[in-house]
């Protein structure tokens, strides 16, 4: 098994390949918002310095976000097109789930987050089952951080809550006031998604069940999009 | 390219190349185009045979809307991405192992909807070593004509589509002079906006052309000329003096017949078109004249212009109404061009809304 896997769901570019046994190569950067641009060249540098051509994976596993509507279908198009291409399986993983991957063993909950604005965020919940694998605890969603935290404070019962991503700083002030004592914060080099945890992520995917259709993997943007609820909400008046 | 700086993509891309170039089979070559509400591929053989040509249309997506939101087009364009790229490859009978070069739409058009076409294309390109064209939209549209007639040069095309109205010159493949552009609203635009006021759904066109040929041209509006050697359009002024002359009949009470508003806005759109591509036929000594874009659908405007070609002893190429709207074969028609040339585009290829016409990628 030879996994390609990225992830451009935020301004994070991250690219790596893995097999079952360890990651062979990976590439981050965090400042590039262009990830249209960029993506295609980072794949191919770091496939050629791992001495590997696209025909010699087996298969793909992409961050289907949530995140940036633009950034998430640049790497799932990508991934997709790629993988149906090469005639090999493409596993959408989340990025959320990626990002939470970083603290897998921390003995409470672990809650990434991404900021959508007018104080919401998209987030879900994690708990560790030891060091080899997250179990979820509240689905992901969008929504008011303030409405959120209450109901991860119920689910820790008294454990500690690590909250993790490049926009918890952001939002610091509010988890501080409402977490309190439980609120711990990671070290920078945790906030950021990995490509070598979608690689793991997805290759774990592949062991537990069949390979989704190419088709039909797409992001997960975790609301319709504003026309959409527009439209919905006259239709229901 | 020097070799040994050149990535692996690179070396593969060129031995591609030089495999197909050596080999006595047809050029085939794959067309994406997503730039708006239609997510498009095709496959094209030498440049002039459709092999195929898949459109999967979003049209009854947006109707409810009243027009394209570019986010919802977005996200259709992933879900349909790669199933309509296998329908276009299964329809022509071949596998990409026969594909010769991928063409691709970068603009101009609405950037999100832009970007899954690109990315689907340079990953297809890098996965499989096969050659990457970058594709100018509105170029597509005049290469549709070659779908149907060899081009010979000197030529104009007059560009009419939602968001386009240019009259182009080209005197050889692969150039574009553009002779003159719509100062304001495009001539389609203008179309749905006057649709809208006369309460037809959108989209608005082939409402006012169907519209049109019930009534009698006998409201006055405008022409708009601009100075007199030029090419140029102007459509928002029309625009007005229609939305005005509907408002003054109501403010008296009195009632304006929709079927005649809408002869005589076509009628004044359509006079103003066709003679400024008649001049500049003449004034280039043209050996034709192509129709290109989603307006020229219009019946009004194809009956107009045959008129006056047949009258001035021109020759007049307009594509069937399949290749007039959106499609993925006119970008691959267009792109094989720049295969020919040997005009490749990088693993950087961006989607610019904005895209030049006369801008080499």
């Amino acid at each position: 098994m030879r996994v390609l896997a990225f992830d451009t769901s935020s301004p994070v570019l991250t690219v790596a390949v893995a097999d079952e046994s360890r990651v062979l190569g990976e590439w981050t950067t965090n400042l590039n918002k262009n990830h249209s641009v960029t993506l295609m060249d980072g794949i191919s540098a770091l496939l050629d310095e791992i001495k590997t051509d696209p025909d010699q994976l087996t298969a793909i596993a992409v961050g289907q976000g949530p995140g940036s509507y633009t950034g998430v279908r640049i790497g799932v198009s990508t991934a997709k097109s790629m993988a149906w291409s090469l005639g090999i399986p493409v596993i959408g993983v989340s990025t959320l789930e990626t990002i939470a991957m970083n603290a897998i063993g921390f003995g409470g909950l672990i809650v990434p987050l991404f900021d959508a604005r007018r104080g919401q965020v998209y987030t879900g919940c994690w708990d560790s089952v030891e060091m080899t694998s997250l179990r979820s605890v509240l689905d992901e969603r969008i929504i008011l951080l303030r409405d959120w935290l209450p109901q991860v404070l119920e689910q820790a019962a008294g454990r500690p809550v690590l909250f993790l991503g490049d926009d918890v700083s952001l939002h610091r002030a509010v988890i501080e006031e409402m977490v309190g004592e439980q609120a711990r914060f990671a070290p920078s080099g945790l906030n950021h998604p990995r490509a070598a945890q979608i690689a793991w992520l997805g290759m774990q995917k592949l062991e537990q069940a069949d390979a989704p259709d190419t088709h039909a993997v797409n992001p997960e943007y975790l609301q319709v999009s504003e026309a959409e609820a527009k439209w919905l909400a006259n239709q229901q008046k | 390219m020097n070799e040994k700086n050149a990535t692996r993509y690179q070396q593969r891309i060129l031995a591609h190349y030089e495999q197909h170039q050596q080999s006595d089979r047809p050029t085939l070559i794959l067309g994406i185009e997503t730039s708006c509400d239609e997510t498009s591929a095709s496959v094209i053989k030498d440049g002039r045979v459709i092999l195929s040509n898949i459109i999967a249309s979003q049209a009854d997506i947006h109707k409810r809307f009243g027009g394209v939101v570019p986010e919802v087009a977005s996200r259709r364009h992933v879900e349909n991405i790669t199933l309509t790229i296998e329908e276009s490859l299964q329809e022509a009978g071949v596998t990409l192992d026969d594909i010769s070069a991928i063409a691709v739409t970068y603009g101009p058009g609405l950037v999100g909807a832009l970007l899954v076409g690109v990315a689907a294309a340079k990953a297809i390109s890098y996965a499989r070593g096969i050659p990457l064209i970058g594709v100018h939209h509105i170029a597509g549209h005049i290469y549709a004509n070659r779908l149907v007639t060899e081009m010979e040069f000197p030529l104009i095309s007059l560009v009419v589509s939602g968001g386009h109205t240019e009259l182009v010159y080209m005197d050889q493949h692969g150039s574009f002079e553009i002779l003159g552009e719509t100062r304001d609203d495009a001539a389609g635009e203008a179309y749905d906006k006057v649709a809208r006021a006369l309460s037809l759904p959108y989209p608005g066109g082939p409402h006012i052309d169907r519209l049109a040929h019930e009534g009698t041209p006998n409201v006055p509006l405008p022409r708009v000329w601009l100075e007199p050697d030029s090419y140029d359009f102007s459509f928002s002024g029309l625009k007005s003096a229609v939305l005005n002359t509907l408002h003054n009949a109501e403010q008296r009470g009195e009632r304006i017949e929709p079927a005649n508003l809408a002869a005589s806005f076509q009628a004044s759109v359509v006079e103003v078109l066709v003679e400024k591509t008649i001049r500049a036929a003449k004034a280039k000594q043209a050996r034709q004249i192509l129709l290109a874009g989603g307006v020229a659908a219009n019946k009004g405007l194809r009956e107009a212009l045959t008129a006056r070609c047949e009258q001035e002893g021109l020759t007049l190429i307009i594509p069937p109404l399949s290749l007039c709207t959106d499609n993925a074969a006119m970008i691959a028609a267009a792109g094989y061009i720049s295969y020919q040339q040997g005009r490749f585009a990088s693993l950087d290829l961006n989607g610019v809304p904005g895209l030049s016409l006369t801008e080499p990628f």
